[in-house]
């Protein structure tokens, strides 16, 4: 059941369109996800629903409230939408104590003195603050900080969480710590997560449904899993996860990879559709590539440029013809050295026309 | 292979701060201890009653509580003023924002002084061209506004001092994350609740800290409170300090009361600097944000053309005004005629520029002075924020604690300690002649030197100057080669800081001028209280043209800089 709907959604900042005709409907209790190159709308989409940024064209609802519409002339202030919303730069206020931020909005709200105490410590609990309650949030670590901006997100007990880029301020080993605390959070209080990132795997880990963007259109909404495995064109193929192309041509009939006068092998087929094509793509990921012999109806022969021992895995780079591909294999695999002539098994090849 | 040796006793660092110290001390720290000195001892001996004495005779303790009451009001009135506009031309959607915004700079440019001079003609009681107006047009017995009170005094200092606090907030206001704010809003705050819950608390340091500079400068103004204030016998401590020098030729017991009033300013300078440091460094706060957008502005509708109308009207009535009057007046041959075409021409400022000595002398010693304290402090204040900011040397906590010094001395107390210092009881008399005056410009300027080149110096990261060291460079040459040209920005912007104040100087040089040393500021003065009014007011003319030019040059010269 959708819960929340972007209808036709469009935003101009003069003669540029940051958000195109967004068409979205996100359920109730969803992690959703906008994921995308910065500059392709996916803050401004979420600053639109918080009411920060006003619509061009389009509608956006929750629940059955209405809140901006241009051409109904209505705008709910973001003061009155009762959503939480964590940025990225903490935003917590250095002159109230940590007790002070997440108490503020549960002030505005008028709520009873016992009320008001009540939500705050549950607040501080969930997010483990509550023996720095007194304390100034300048003297928190970044993800003390951002645990008192989410605790104050939650103590309203808002219906939608917005989360613009929460974690991209702390270092790594954090940020994959607090990734689980805020889907923790999201199961025991149940509201619903726009969240904007950069960082894929970020997506991956917390999403429901992902949304990829590129420059203000929507590529593709769909679970992580088919985001990964069946990438809707050939941006989201190159935007999620590390990717390959190789530059295809035909050479008397036959598709060769350019540089190499070996017509593919039998195993791999290319779609009818690149006929007529001068130059298209092979594309793959280094993980789904592997290692085989010459007499495999799949072998695509190649020399090792590189190879270098990353620890969990084993990288390697393979010229065929003038063209490089990477390759993955795990550090107890078989595999040839650097200089030697190798057979590569393309597992799952995607094709894809050069301007696609 | 070399080995490493040890700095032993005397190095180039040692010379370097003992030269530091010694420059500091001569023309800061020695001056100041003498006027310590005099204030609390007699004859040699220490006597606090005598300075208890002095302090309540009924005409010093009236000049304190004058700077006092002048220095508050003033301080308030520019707060509000300063707030209101900083917060409109960052925050609101006023039209022309950005134009706005550098024209309410421009009073920076006008001396106050200058301003007040204008003021005189415009407000004064009996003679002022708008009192005498409406007194003529309404047939009024009594002026509409006498400039020569309290009010009158402080309201032409906040028209020329209040940029100090809409730089600071507007800079506040510009840097911080507007995410502090929105999240306040997306919590369930209006904007009336955001401003007073959080954007005042957050910027509330920087409009204290500017607040505080006012205050610092107004209890140690000369320059209005001498135009306006004297006729009245409204006396500021400057100003009284002046006035006992000036009529008793130097008299022990003149000397003794500038000296117990100078204590009196060094002292309360002292503590206003001190609660500047407190303010900024409890109140500062990290609010400067990663990415932002840009931050909310309050749409005022209906109110944006009057507001953007009021602030026209505010500019052209504080600096255009007059501005006009300055020159118009500097147009006539006889103060009191009628400001009619026929009666103006360029006559005066031709007398003024190529025939009469004073004003010719005049230019000529303002810009000399002021080129030549300008190049010496620079360089000074270059060698010694280097030992401060960079050199790891003992004995760096005194020059430290010295270079404090030249921030918190005001303009008239360097004046009287000049005096004390240079007059002759220690071997050198340089008292009438110009080289006290300089002395005294370098002492006074030595604060926005070192501030200007300890700022550019902490952006020279330690690394760069020891990787010429290990090139093979030797510390002079790592100096010379690599340090000098990353702080020359730093250096030009001290020397401009410099040069131009010291063009429009008075406080300082109306204590220690003799009739050959006058610089522009005695000398429109002098004209002025002798009744060449309109002398003095084409020199006033000249004054700002000059200044406006040097102001343009800085900007073309610090846009180079930094591109």
């Amino acid at each position: 059941m959708s819960y929340i709907r972007l209808v036709n959604v469009t935003k101009r900042f003069g003669n540029v369109t940051a958000v195109d005709n967004l068409n979205l409907e996100i359920g109730k209790g969803e992690c959703f996800s906008m994921l995308g190159p910065s500059g392709c709308g996916k803050t401004t989409t979420l600053r639109m629903v918080a009411g920060f940024e006003d619509l061009s064209d389009g509608e956006v609802w929750v629940g059955d409230r209405l809140l901006s519409s241009p051409k109904k002339h209505h705008y709910t202030p973001p003061e009155n939408r009762n959503f939480g919303m964590v940025f990225q730069a903490f935003a917590v206020w250095p002159h109230m104590s940590v007790y002070e931020n997440v108490a503020f909005p549960l002030r505005l709200r008028k709520l009873p003195a016992a009320e008001i105490e009540q939500r705050t410590k549950d607040a501080l609990t969930a997010t483990n603050l509550l023996k720095s309650a007194n304390e100034s949030p300048a003297s928190l670590s970044g993800g003390g900080k951002q645990r008192v901006a989410l605790a104050r997100a939650l103590a309203i007990n808002p219906d939608v969480m917005l989360l613009d880029e929460p974690l991209s301020s702390l270092d790594p080993h954090l940020r994959e710590e607090m990734r689980f605390e805020i889907k923790d959070l999201q199961r025991k209080y149940g509201f619903s997560i726009i969240y904007v990132t950069h960082d894929q795997s970020e997506a991956m880990a917390l999403s429901d449904r992902i949304l990829v963007m590129k420059l203000g259109v929507m590529q593709q909404i769909d679970s992580p899993l088919d985001v990964y495995n069946n990438p809707a064109n050939k941006f989201v193929f190159s935007f999620i996860g590390v990717s390959s192309f190789t530059d295809v041509v035909w050479q008397s009939g036959a598709a060769c990879i350019k540089g190499d006068n070996r017509p593919l092998p039998q195993g791999l087929v290319v779609p009818a559709r690149m006929q007529g094509e001068a130059v298209f793509n092979l594309a793959s990921r280094p993980t789904e590539i592997r290692f085989t012999n010459e007499n495999d109806i799949n072998a695509v022969r190649g020399v090792v440029m590189r190879k270098a021992f990353l620890g969990e895995i084993i990288d390697y780079l393979v010229k065929i013809g003038d063209q490089e591909v990477r390759v993955q294999i795990g550090r107890r695999d078989p595999g040839p050295e650097t200089g030697e002539v190798c057979y590569l098994h393309f597992l799952r090849p995607f094709w894809y026309k050069v301007d696609e | 292979m070399s080995t490493i040796k040890k700095d032993s006793g005397f190095g180039v660092a040692q010379i370097i701060l003992l030269i530091s110290i010694a420059v500091l001390v001569i023309f800061v720290a020695w001056p100041v201890l003498l006027i310590l000195f005099n204030a609390f001892f007699v004859d040699g001996t220490f006597n606090s009653s005598d300075f208890y004495a002095v302090l309540t005779e009924p005409e010093t303790f009236q000049a304190l509580k004058n700077s006092l009451i002048i220095a508050s009001m003033t301080t308030i009135g520019s707060t509000i003023v300063g707030t209101f506009f900083a917060w409109l031309v960052t925050r609101t959607d006023l039209p022309y924002k950005t134009f706005m915004k550098s024209l309410f700079l421009v009073p920076f440019m006008l001396p106050s002084f200058i301003g007040a001079l204008a003021w005189k003609m415009l407000l004064s009681p009996n003679s002022g061209y708008i009192n005498t107006f409406f007194m003529e047009t309404f047939g009024l017995t009594e002026p509409v506004f006498n400039i020569y009170s309290y009010f009158g005094i402080s309201l032409v200092e906040v028209m020329y001092l209040f940029p100090f606090v809409f730089i600071q907030v507007c800079g506040a206001l510009e840097r911080m994350d507007p995410t502090l704010e929105e999240s306040a809003r997306i919590s369930g705050a209006g904007l009336f609740t955001i401003t007073r819950k959080i954007t005042i608390p957050l910027v509330l340091p920087s409009i204290m800290s500017g607040a505080l500079l006012i205050m610092l400068y107004s209890m140690a103004h000369f320059g209005t409170v001498a135009v306006l204030g004297i006729e009245q016998g409204i006396y500021n401590i400057p100003t009284l300090i002046y006035e006992k020098i000036h009529q008793s030729g130097g008299s022990f017991d003149s000397i003794r009361t500038g000296t117990v009033l100078a204590t009196v300013l060094v002292v309360t300078a002292a503590l206003i600097i001190w609660a500047q440091q407190k303010v900024l460094s409890r109140g500062h706060y990290q609010i400067i944000g990663g990415k932002s957008f840009r931050p909310m502005e309050l749409k005022l509708r209906g109110l944006r053309y009057p507001l953007l109308f009021f602030c026209l009207a505010y500019i052209g009535f504080t600096i255009l005004l007059p501005t006009v009057v300055i020159f118009l007046v500097g147009g006539v041959s006889t103060y009191g005629l009628p400001l009619t075409w026929e009666n103006l021409s360029l006559d005066n400022y031709k007398y003024i520029l190529f025939e009469y000595e004073v004003t010719k002398d005049a230019i000529f010693n303002s810009v000399t002075l002021g080129l030549a304290a300008a190049v010496i402090t620079m360089f000074a204040g270059v060698m010694i924020s280097y030992v401060i900011v960079k050199m790891k040397v003992r004995g760096k906590g005194i020059l430290e604690f010295l270079g404090m010094l030249p921030f918190s001395v005001p303009g008239s107390v360097i004046a009287l300690g000049v005096i004390l210092a240079w007059s002759g009881k220690f071997g050198i008399n340089l008292y009438n002649t110009v080289w006290i005056i300089l002395v005294a410009y370098i002492a006074r300027y030595m604060a926005f030197s070192l501030k200007a080149n300890s700022a550019a110096l902490e952006q020279v990261h330690d690394s760069l100057m020891e990787a010429s060291r290990s090139c093979g460079a030797t510390m002079w040459q790592s100096l010379k080669d690599i340090v000098i040209p990353l702080v020359r920005p730093g250096m030009i912007s001290a020397f401009f800081l410099i040069f131009l104040p010291a063009l429009r100087e008075l406080t300082v040089s109306i204590m220690l001028y003799a009739p050959t040393t006058r610089t522009i500021g005695v000398a429109i003065y002098t004209l002025n209280e002798d009744g060449e009014t309109v002398m003095s007011t084409a020199l006033a003319g000249i004054a700002l043209i000059i200044i406006v030019c040097g102001q343009m040059l800085i900007n073309h010269f610090t846009k180079k800089v930094s591109e």
